[in-house]
């Protein structure tokens, strides 16, 4: 993972980080501003597993990770938004109805291929973040509202949709690759490969980074911060490995990774390239940094714009084909509105600004863990659900305003 | 005899010098250039021409034009009547980037910068070099550092600093750097010390006479008539949207630019 979460160019040598938790992790380097989230996780897991034994059981912890599955994909969703400044609240529904389309085209009375009916659902994603960037761009109204409308409409649309096609059965998942993406298993040996394969292909990323710097006479980060990246990388994902193949069935054996794991580890990595690695990314930070120098750099503003509001419907569209997946199907009660709210939750708590400018792929992935070991934790611990609501709230709020003080630092800095 | 100290009239440096193509010897030849918004006559007749190598500082009041005229230099409108010269030849510019592309580069007060970016991206912002799509951060990192040295600016620490992070004369010298890389001819600056300390300000002069000794023209915006002495090889004054007077530092003196500033004429010769 780290290997693909590096995007700040910015982040090498000993350039003041001026966020928050950027001095915080200022001694351990590089990717600092995940290191308190990940000090904050680390506690957080601590304190459930004392509270509750079977918290870091095999089969917890992979219910965790499934769980947090739809809060990633929807964090990163976020993160296409957040990071121009603008959000987008009808994404919860959106993966609803991308989960809707999957469940209804694959079942047997449409009988589409799995593949036709999840092109169908992103597409139709992908059309509708199009529809709300063109409004917000073209009309110039604030995302926040038009995307508030937004959801209300595709939420009536699916609720209607869900009621009239099977008479109000809801949609039921009945395609084995739709079900799989939360509930099968890699076998362990292939486990153990991806596990491994993560680790080499982060280390050779990272080392051939360096050396290139190095080549160039370009000033470069001490050596250690690699070896202490890596090592912290092959320990988690060892340690990962081991809990996933242990058995964690109580009838016939449950063994392997969940495949939703590789799945979200590959999509994290994709989308962290380009915005690292490209001018496609390069140019969402700018316009999320300072609109008007990234126009006259001849950056065509508005256009990123949409792009960035369909990057987030295809990627909650992704979300939803997992979320429906663990739900099993989908159907006018299992609907959930406060979906969108654990999205931005995800990406704000990881270290995402809602200013704009500052956000990574990496921090959803942290981010919605925390949401899910948040969540799971309170359930185990025989937390009411009233009061779930409210621990989720305390968390995003103090998030939010830690990415205040940081903006607020950031600026007395000139 | 200056020919500065008249009113309104043509520049006594371009008689007999110049008919259709403006000052082949100038960088940049300004003729008759009028801005009309409305009613409002925001330029009138303008001439000015800015050579190569040289500081020109454009002073004047608040509202006497100064703005309106660069941009119309770098672009951003189109005057309504007059003509604009190109190393002598028409300019057929009507938007930033074809001014860009001449190059002209502007750097205005706000400076555009973003904030949450590095040096190094600010700079190529736009530009970016690529190596089969993907960023090339080395070549970058590397060409952003020379330009960086090539223009003295010894202050930064690293090109891998968050822009946010450094000082107002910092932000001002990558922002002439960005203009410098693209290799720009006259580099135009919107009241560039307008903010800063002394000693940044300090840095900002220096870095307008390295411009000017690497063969770059400068025309410089101030309000600060001591920045303009010091750094300044020709001064341009422009009055209620007039250029009254221009002409190499020489002519003039702090007071008899006062005056031309807030009256239009003066009454002593330099």
């Amino acid at each position: 993972m780290s290997a693909t979460s590096d995007p700040a160019p910015a982040a090498t040598e000993n350039s003041p980080r001026t966020s928050l938790s950027g001095r915080v992790g200022g001694l351990i380097g590089s990717d600092v501003g995940i290191v308190p989230v990940l000090i904050a996780l680390v506690v957080l897991i601590i304190y459930f597993q004392v509270r509750s034994s079977v918290f870091l059981s095999a089969d917890n912890v992979t219910n965790l990770f499934i769980q947090a599955v739809g809060f990633i994909l929807l964090g990163m969703a976020e993160v296409w938004l957040l990071l121009l400044g603008e959000i987008d609240l009808s994404l919860g529904w959106v993966a609803g109805m991308s989960g809707s389309i999957a469940a209804i085209y694959t079942n047997v009375k449409f009988g589409w291929p799995w593949w036709l009916a999840f092109l169908a659902a992103l597409a139709f994603c992908t059309a509708i973040g199009a529809l709300w960037g063109v409004l917000v761009v073209r009309l110039k109204l604030p995302s926040i509202i038009v995307t508030l409308a937004g959801s209300f409409i595709v939420e009536g649309l699916l609720l209607y949709i869900l009621d009239h096609v099977f008479n109000g059965g809801g949609a039921p998942v009945q395609s084995n690759v739709l079900s799989n993406l939360t509930n099968g298993d890699l076998t362990p040996t292939f486990t153990w490969i991806f596990v491994i394969a993560v680790i080499v292909i982060s280390a050779t990323v990272l080392i051939v980074r360096e050396r290139a710097r190095r080549k160039a006479v370009l000033v470069v980060a001490p050596f250690y911060r690699i070896v202490v990246k890596l090592a912290a990388l092959s320990v988690m994902g060892i340690v990962l490995a081991l809990l996933f193949n242990s058995n964690r069935g109580s009838f016939i054996p449950i063994e392997g990774m969940p495949f939703a794991v590789p799945l979200i580890i590959g999509i994290v990595a994709i989308y962290s390239f380009i915005l690292s690695r490209t001018k496609f990314g390069r140019y969402m930070y700018a316009i999320g940094g300072n609109t008007e120098a990234a126009r006259r750099a001849g950056i065509p503003v508005n256009r990123y714009r949409v792009y960035a509001f369909m990057l987030g419907g295809f990627t909650a569209g992704v979300g939803g084909l997992f979320y429906v997946s663990r739900l099993g199907g989908y159907s006018s009660s299992s609907t959930d509105s406060t979906l969108v709210l654990y999205a931005v939750a995800a990406a704000v708590i990881g270290g995402t600004s809602l200013y704009g400018g500052r956000g990574k792929m990496i921090y959803p992935l942290v981010g919605g863990i925390i949401v899910a070991v948040i969540y799971n934790g309170l359930v185990l611990t025989q937390v009411s659900a009233p009061m779930e609501f409210v621990v989720i709230g305390v968390v995003l709020l103090g998030a939010v305003t830690v990415d205040s003080l940081a903006r607020r630092s950031q600026s007395l800095l000139k | 005899m200056s020919e500065s100290v008249t009113s309104n009239s043509a520049h006594a440096e371009v008689v007999g010098g110049s008919d259709v193509g403006g000052d082949g010897s100038m960088l940049l030849s300004l003729r008759g250039i009028t801005k009309s918004f409305g009613a409002v006559q925001a330029l009138r007749h303008v001439d000015l021409d800015v050579p190569a190598g040289q500081v020109t500082a454009l002073i004047g009041d608040n509202g006497a034009g100064k703005s309106t005229l660069i941009k119309a230099i770098a672009g951003i409108w189109e005057p309504t009547s007059g003509e604009k010269f190109w190393m002598g030849k028409k300019m057929q510019t009507h938007t930033p980037k074809d001014a860009a592309n001449l190059g002209i580069a502007t750097v205005y007060q706000d400076l555009a910068l973003c904030d949450n970016l590095d040096i190094v991206a600010n700079m190529y912002l736009g530009y970016e070099a690529t190596k089969h799509e993907v960023l090339d951060e080395i070549a970058m990192e590397k060409t952003a550092q020379q330009t960086l040295k090539d223009l003295s600016v010894s202050t930064v620490q690293s090109v891998r600093q968050i822009v946010g992070s450094l000082s107002g004369g910092q932000r001002q010298a990558i922002a002439v750097a960005r203009a410098v890389m693209r290799d720009a001819k006259l580099v135009i600056l919107d009241e560039p010390t307008a903010a800063l300390g002394v000693t940044q300000t300090a840095q900002v002069l220096d870095l307008m006479t390295t411009l000017a000794s690497r063969g770059i023209g400068v025309l410089v915006i101030s309000h600060n008539l001591n920045d303009v002495f010091e750094v300044a090889d020709r001064l341009a004054v422009m009055y209620l949207g007039t250029l009254v007077s221009s002409g190499p530092k020489s002519n003039y003196t702090m007071s008899s630019a006062v005056e031309l500033i807030t009256t239009g004429t003066t009454s002593r010769a330099a």
